[in-house]
């Protein structure tokens, strides 16, 4: 097995008729997605798509998830793009990718033509309306190698900037067979798919009913507002594992929410992204009598890398560990001087580790770098820029960031985008991203004329939700450093007092 | 109604609260807003916000929110 087509064409062999994807308007049986597929692949390969990225740039659907695995049959990989991202981030994707081929619903179309898109847009109507040509599919799947790309996915940037990160085929392959085997996939098992289908995240969920015949409801966004609607979301669903974001979990927890409607079918739930709090985890495990996992990976590892069965409970205060690495994955710690110590850096080696990201030497070269601890033969390991520490009891403890780099609403943020994102807005001058780790809040402050509530404007306009600051102030100069840098620290205490 | 206001305008001073009836609908508040905001009127109001209450009819105005507030006040007094 090359790619995981073969295990979707397995399953569609084995349960035509089982559902595999599904979203309010529409379910997709193991079948219709392999049908989907092969006409949309079919109709990429005639229109002279080849090893290239294809933006697939629609609603987040059951049938966008079908349109990934299109693209793979055309031996391309799939670039996600969705409105919700913003249009600073789409057209910087854009302008780093410039794909010649879009995959884009109405909505989508229309953003790209705004963004002034150049390549070819098409239909995902009429891709899937092609007829399957059986031969082009087989041939290009001859000719695909498991070391080719099988999506670019891309993550917060220090300097505005965004990274792309390429996942490939033999990488996506080792985590299909390790995330299923930690979260214990059955057939039986129903999944509600919290996380957006621009990140690696949603791998987890996809990757499981290709392996095991699982399936995957996708939860409308809107109902993370609405805890009570949510959970009765669920039990509708009879979904029996969650892969959720910390923040989308609190949400539940912190409301009282158990007080009114409690989950009946919950058997796994596996948590990550960012820290658990105990009190809200212990509010958790008093309720619904489940497998508790913390799960812990960064992007450019292909999903998760680690994790941590919960076996006890945690008082305020105490971490809950991050715990040990999946097979055929290392994680070591490196101090200051590059030698592997009891605290310090991730690191990890292995199958998943990423090529590196698309079209930028320079950043890859910082991060995916030649093992330190090998000095006999060419090893690339990724420097997360997480710190860690081992417990007393061997488990893997995360500790915080080595930079500015935060966890915010469950996305993965670089203070500096922000500010780079307020600096282009006309009016500011200057401009510092703060947040409150205590609390979670992300914060601004900057110098110049425009309103508070005009620069939230803009910025919401240019940014993703998840970017928006929660506490703005104007100020007259920020504060700086002996060196003459922003200091970030009085920032903060200006802000959050 | 005026701490509510406020409290509104601080997490998002580009809207105007006394107006906006589709906060909720129109995506004003975003997902995990609320968790912030909830807390915030239960330190403020002294109240708890039972999770049956946080739909969008209460959420989508000011004015919706402030009744179920003062509605929660009165059941405890």
């Amino acid at each position: 097995m090359k790619t995981m087509l073969t295990a979707l064409k397995n399953q569609a062999g084995i349960r035509p008729d089982a559902p595999a994807f599904a979203d309010p308007d529409e379910t997709l049986t193991f079948a219709d997605v392999e049908r989907i597929s092969d006409a949309a692949g079919s109709a990429l390969i005639g229109r002279g798509a080849k090893r290239e990225a294809v933006l697939v740039f629609t609603a987040r659907s059951a049938r966008e998830i079908a349109l990934f695995f299109a693209v793979w049959k055309a031996g391309c990989f799939y670039v996600p793009v969705d409105a919700e991202m913003g249009e600073n981030r789409i057209r910087s994707i854009l302008d780093r990718v410039r794909p010649r081929f879009a995959i884009a619903d109405e909505t989508g179309r229309k953003l790209l033509n705004d963004y002034g898109f150049a390549g070819e847009t098409l239909d995902p109507d009429l891709l899937i309306a092609h007829a399957p040509d059986a031969d082009a599919l087989r041939a290009v799947e001859a000719a695909t190698l498991d070391v080719d790309p099988a999506y670019l996915v891309f993550t917060s940037g220090s300097t505005g900037a965004p990274k792309g990160v390429v996942g490939c085929h033999r990488a996506v392959r080792d985590y299909a067979a390790q995330i299923t085997k930690t979260l214990n996939v059955c057939e039986t098992d129903v999944f509600a798919m919290q996380a957006p289908l621009y990140v690696d995240a949603c791998l987890k969920e996809i990757l499981s009913a290709l392996v095991c015949g699982s399936s995957a409801v996708l939860v409308p966004k809107r109902l993370f507002m609405t805890p009570v609607p949510l959970v009765r979301f669920l039990n509708e669903h009879k979904v029996t594992t969650l892969c959720w974001v910390v923040p989308a979990l609190t949400l539940i927890s912190a409301l009282h929410t158990f007080d009114e409607v409690v989950p009946q079918h919950l058997r796994t739930v596996a948590f990550g992204s960012e820290v658990m709090p105990p009190k809200q985890f212990r509010i958790w495990q008093e309720h619904v009598d489940a497998r508790y996992l913390n799960l812990y990976g960064p992007t450019e590892c292909t999903g998760m890398s680690c994790s941590y069965e919960v076996d006890r409970t945690f008082k305020d205060g105490e971490r809950i560990p991050i715990g040990r690495a999946f097979d055929n994955a290392e994680i070591f710690l490196l101090d200051e001087n590059d030698h592997r110590a009891d605290e310090g850096e991730i690191c990890i080696r292995g199958t998943s580790v990423c090529h590196g990201y698309y079209r930028d030497p320079e950043r890859t070269a910082k991060a995916f770098v030649q093992n330190p601890l090998n000095a006999d033969y060419p090893e690339t390991i990724y420097r997360t820029g997480d710190l860690g520490r081992w417990n007393e009891r061997g488990e893997l403890e995360f500790l915080g960031r080595k930079d500015d780099q935060i966890k915010h609403m469950g996305h993965r943020i670089e203070l500096g985008e922000l500010e780079a994102a307020a600096k282009t807005i006309e009016g500011v001058d200057a401009a510092c991203a703060v947040f409150d780790r205590e609390r979670s809040i992300l914060g601004l402050v900057y110098t110049g004329p425009i309103e508070r509530s005009a620069l939230l404007v803009e910025l919401r306009k240019q940014v993703p939700d998840y970017l928006l600051p929660k506490l703005s102030r104007r100020i007259d100069a920020l504060p700086l450093t002996q060196n003459g840098k922003t200091d970030r620290k009085a920032a903060t205490a200006l802000l959050f007092r | 109604m005026e701490a509510l206001l406020e409290i509104l305008k601080e997490l998002h001073p580009e809207t105007d609260f006394e107006t906006e009836e589709a906060l909720v609908d129109r995506g004003v508040l975003v997902s995990f807003d609320i968790v912030m905001l909830i807390t915030r009127i239960e330190e403020e109001f002294d109240v708890v916000i039972p999770a049956k209450d946080i739909t969008p009819e209460h959420f989508n105005s000011a004015k919706a929110l402030y009744a179920l507030i003062e509605q929660l006040q009165e059941q405890d007094d």
